[in-house]
């Protein structure tokens, strides 16, 4: 039994699909019910990574010892063995939604620092090894809770640090690089802030630099970098805004330098409180949550910027708010989104199987669709909405449904033996597993004609397995799939 | 108040290009007319390129004092003269591969290039270099805008991204461009082989031809996927180009071969997208040598290849290549030994029709200077990067670039 059309469409939004597990999980549960179980996961155990190794789990493998907090290519696996089996599927939903909004590139970090410590930077999971949280953990934690303490925490992170050059932001000299960027892309946005505004917030965060730990050695799985307010590198004098900074006004005051950090959050609150962050925001959930292909409706953004400003910052309410809104049930925004290519991946693996498929295999073909984890073209973020899609990005999507798809011939043929006694019958169980956007008639009667191409259906294990496989391939591959 | 980046993206999807249409017969008319078709290459730099460590006012004093580690020595620079106003200027050391374009007299840097009010941001300054237009980053791009200009139906590689994502400059109306980086992947795959496999590419293609009337997202992926399975053939010919010299192992010099196999290999496009990123240089970019020698040596050795490679081919006074960045950077250095986001940047046009030499005038550095903007911080622009463009569009695509750029910047420099 397929699920409900709406659970589908949160699964396919709050989370990455729905797979077999979720087939069980949501099959009677009211689209309410199922926003709540979404939106509280910490009610649903964090296993997942406990899993990985399992055989009838997707496959992570290394070249030698896997070490997710310190190889990224392991790391990359980690995240999409996450991604399938998670329990919490909304939790590293938010993760990918602040990656992209937080921007940074691991290839920098490694420039900076080395391939191991730039690894541990991004994706450290605190446990066996010593360190801050990773970049990607501090979303995975905080993701729902405050906006403006995740913004601080990212000041602070040490894979921003070096992204944005903020380790070595002094106050002899001034360094804009993180000051115009959480303006910009972090909360404001573009518009709403001034060249000098600019000037001004790298003064706020000059001496919010890194430490070593002691005996630092860049390939010692113990050693790491933290944030550091050095005091002697703050500039201690006052700096005036074009926006109010404080209940006070626009100048953030002349302060001794034990006390300068307090510029840093006073600045980060003031942004994240701003009623355009808050508008920005909303205007982001909109096309992340509900739909591309509808301008965002103001009243809308008006609602959902109320909730967020209303909860002090915290994203979850606003989530909640979302999802549950009548925007979101609109049956018209089904489908009304297209997916990002690790979107479209880990629903393609979750629908048409894992077995003995290694998720290092799915890094190039993310990268030719122009999504490698961890790998943002720049600190904008990824483009997205049509700008996923040129004939590259698309013919790299087809083809990975057909590397996928190949290796998951025979199970395919095994687990569609009954319905596929008739070549109607396996389109239609094809299609209740595999979940394009609805099929207009021509290319319906495509796939049909397709599956009758090498003659007529006898059902024989060749036919089946041959045509399962291609009609799965054609399914993933098609314009409709693309669509979420 | 402008729109977020994202949200112009979003909200230009409408504009992203519904119109891939290409009868097989055109290719043979594209490609009979390609030899003797003129076609431009342009060559986007991203994160705002230090435009006085590509070009060093190697006698300017202040050059040296405000950059105390960053500025490239003077023994170093590879000399290209003085400009009109007096300046002696150099090239960067690493760019010896344009510096030899330039000493063939075809290789044009234009200096100061920008507009009024200049962006400092990536995002919006990127999109208005690709819309022309700088009221407004959001819509169609002049490149697009001058595809649209050509005679309908039109071949779906009259212009070829090397790129996997859709530039702004590229974005039109009614045209698609298809986007062709990697020959390994730019293939259809199946899960079965022979006859399926046959089959399946064919309704692969037919599904894809679904114009899904009432459902403009569906519609705009059907088409690119219509376009990627239709120009599989013809673009596996360009990627097996096999040059008449090396081009050195990078991304960048791989996509300048792979134009360079499209031209050879008569494909008939008219307008070739290139970038090559890491210009962002707020820390530690180094003088002559260090992180920002390494991009010069990329940009240097890549261009230099492609021009010899096509000038062996004979088919040099039919290629003009333009490059640009979104920005220039502050004239001081930062306390991480790298540039801030600035002003006013540089272009080069090479090509076999090109006039060589500097054009327009370099700013001094000295602070209070006339040639300065935002307290002495920035370089201010002399020349409107659009007038490069209407040069481009007016005297080598042979189009009228007035109604492109909405606007007349037919005065600019005679580049061409």
């Amino acid at each position: 039994m397929a699920l409900d059309p709406d659970i589908q469409h949160l699964l396919r939004r709050a989370g990455f699909g729905a797979g077999a597990a979720e087939n069980d999980i949501f099959a009677r549960m009211s689209p309410g019910a199922a926003v709540a179980y979404l939106v509280d996961y910490e009610g649903r155990p964090d296993d997942v990574d406990a899993r990985m190794g399992r055989p009838d789990h997707a496959q992570v493998v290394s070249r030698d010892l896997f070490s997710p907090d310190l190889d990224i290519d392991d790391a990359r696996q980690r995240w999409l063995f996450r991604m399938i089996h998670t329990r919490r599927p909304l939790q590293e939903k938010m993760a990918l939604f602040w990656h992209n909004h937080f921007a940074t590139a691991y290839s920098k970090l490694n420039a900076d620092s080395g391939a191991m410590q730039a690894a541990k930077m991004m994706v450290h999971k605190p446990g066996a090894l010593r360190g801050p949280l990773g970049q990607i953990e501090l979303f995975r934690q905080y993701g729902l809770g405050s906006f403006r303490d995740l913004v601080v925490r990212v000041a602070q992170d040490a894979a921003m640090l070096v992204w944005l050059d903020g380790k070595s932001n002094t106050a002899a000299r001034p360094q804009e690089n993180f000051g115009r960027e959480v303006m910009e892309l972090f909360t404001i946005g573009v518009g709403q802030y001034t060249e000098s505004d600019v000037y001004a917030a790298a003064r706020v965060f000059t001496g919010w630099n890194l430490q070593k730990s002691e005996g630092y050695r860049k390939d010692d799985p113990n050693a790491y970098q933290a944030f550091a307010y050095n005091p002697d590198e703050h500039d201690t004098g006052a700096k005036t805004f074009s926006f109010a900074v404080n209940a006070g006004g626009r100048t953030i005051p002349e302060r001794g330098a034990s006390a300068g950090l307090q510029d840093g959050v006073d600045l980060i609150t003031a942004l994240a409180t701003h009623p355009e962050t808050a508008r920005r925001l909303a205007r982001k959930f909109w096309h992340f949550f509900i739909s591309e292909a509808h301008a965002p409706d103001p009243q809308f953004i008006d609602s959902a910027a109320a909730v967020y400003l209303q909860n002090g910052t915290e994203i979850r309410p606003v989530v909640r708010y979302v999802l549950g809104s009548p925007w979101f049930r609109d049956p018209s925004v089904q489908f009304a989104r297209y997916s990002w290519p690790a979107e479209f991946v880990v629903r393609a693996i979750k629908e048409v199987g894992w077995q003995g498929y290694s998720l290092d295999q799915a890094k190039t073909p993310l990268a030719n669709m122009g999504l490698l984890l961890f790998e943002p073209p720049n600190v904008g973020g990824w483009p997205q909405g049509g700008a996923w899609f040129s004939t590259g990005t698309m013919l790299a999507r087809s083809n990975f449904a057909s590397s996928l798809v190949a290796g998951q011939k025979a199970p395919l043929a095994s687990s569609l033996s009954a319905d596929g006694q008739t070549a109607s019958g396996l389109l239609a169980a094809m299609l209740e597993r595999i979940s394009p956007a609805p099929f207009d008639a021509a290319p319906r009667q495509v796939l049909a004609s397709y599956l009758l191409a090498g003659g007529a259906w006898s059902g024989n294990p060749d036919q089946l397995e041959t045509r399962a496989a291609g009609l799965a391939r054609l399914l993933v591959g098609s314009a409709e799939y693309q669509l979420v | 108040m402008r729109i977020s980046r994202r949200l112009f993206i979003r909200d230009g999807v409408a504009t992203v290009g519904l119109g891939f249409a290409a009868p097989a017969f055109l290719h043979a008319i594209a490609q009979a007319q390609a030899v003797s078709s003129r076609r431009l290459v342009v060559v986007y730099l991203g994160g705002g390129n230090d435009a006085l460590n590509t070009l060093v006012p190697y006698q300017d004093q202040s050059y040296y004092s405000r950059r105390p580690t960053i500025a490239v020595p003077a023994g170093q620079v590879l000399q290209v003269g003085s400009d009109a106003s007096g300046r002696a200027l150099g090239l960067h050391p690493r760019l010896g591969g344009l510096w030899n374009v330039f000493n063939e007299g075809r290789l044009a840097i234009v200096q100061r290039t920008g507009y009024q009010n200049s962006s400092r941001s990536h995002f919006e300054a990127t999109d208005t270099f690709g819309t022309a237009n700088p009221q407004s980053s959001i819509g169609s791009g002049w490149l697009g805008r001058y595809l649209d200009t050509l005679p309908r139906p039109i071949d779906s590689l009259t212009a070829w991204n090397t790129t996997g994502e859709t530039p702004r400059a590229l974005m039109s109306g009614k045209t698609g461009v298809p986007a062709i980086s990697n020959a390994s992947t730019y293939t259809f795959a199946s899960p079965n082989r022979g006859k399926a496999a046959t089959e399946e590419r064919a309704a692969a293609e037919a599904m894809a031809a679904n114009a899904a009337p009432g459902r403009p997202h569906l519609a705009f992926v059907n088409s690119t996927s219509r376009s990627a399975i239709e120009t599989i053939d013809r673009a596996a010919k360009a990627l097996s180009y096999q040059p008449t010299v090396a081009y050195p192992n990078n991304g960048f010099a791989l996509a300048l071969r792979t134009v360079a196999g499209a031209i050879v290999n008569g494909i008939g496009s008219r307008v070739y997208w290139v970038q090559t990123s890491g210009y962002d240089t707020h820390a530690q970019q180094g003088a002559g040598g260090g992180s920002y020698g390494n991009l010069m040596g990329t940009l240097g050795d890549g261009l230099g290849a492609f021009y010899n490679d096509i000038r062996n081919r004979g088919l040099i006074h039919d290629t003009t290549v333009i490059v640009f960045s979104e920005f220039g950077r502050r004239i001081s250095e930062n306390g991480s030994g790298g540039t801030d986001h600035g002003a006013a940047g540089l272009m080069f046009v090479l090509g076999g029709a090109v006039r060589g030499g500097l054009h327009g005038t370099a700013a001094s550095l000295q602070p209070g200077h006339p040639t300065l903007e935002n307290s002495s911080g920035d370089v201010r622009f002399e020349t409107d990067f659009r007038s490069v463009y209407a040069t481009v569009l007016d005297q080598w695509l042979g189009v009228d670039s007035v109604p492109i750029l909405n606007g007349d910047f037919r005065s600019g420099p005679q580049i061409l």
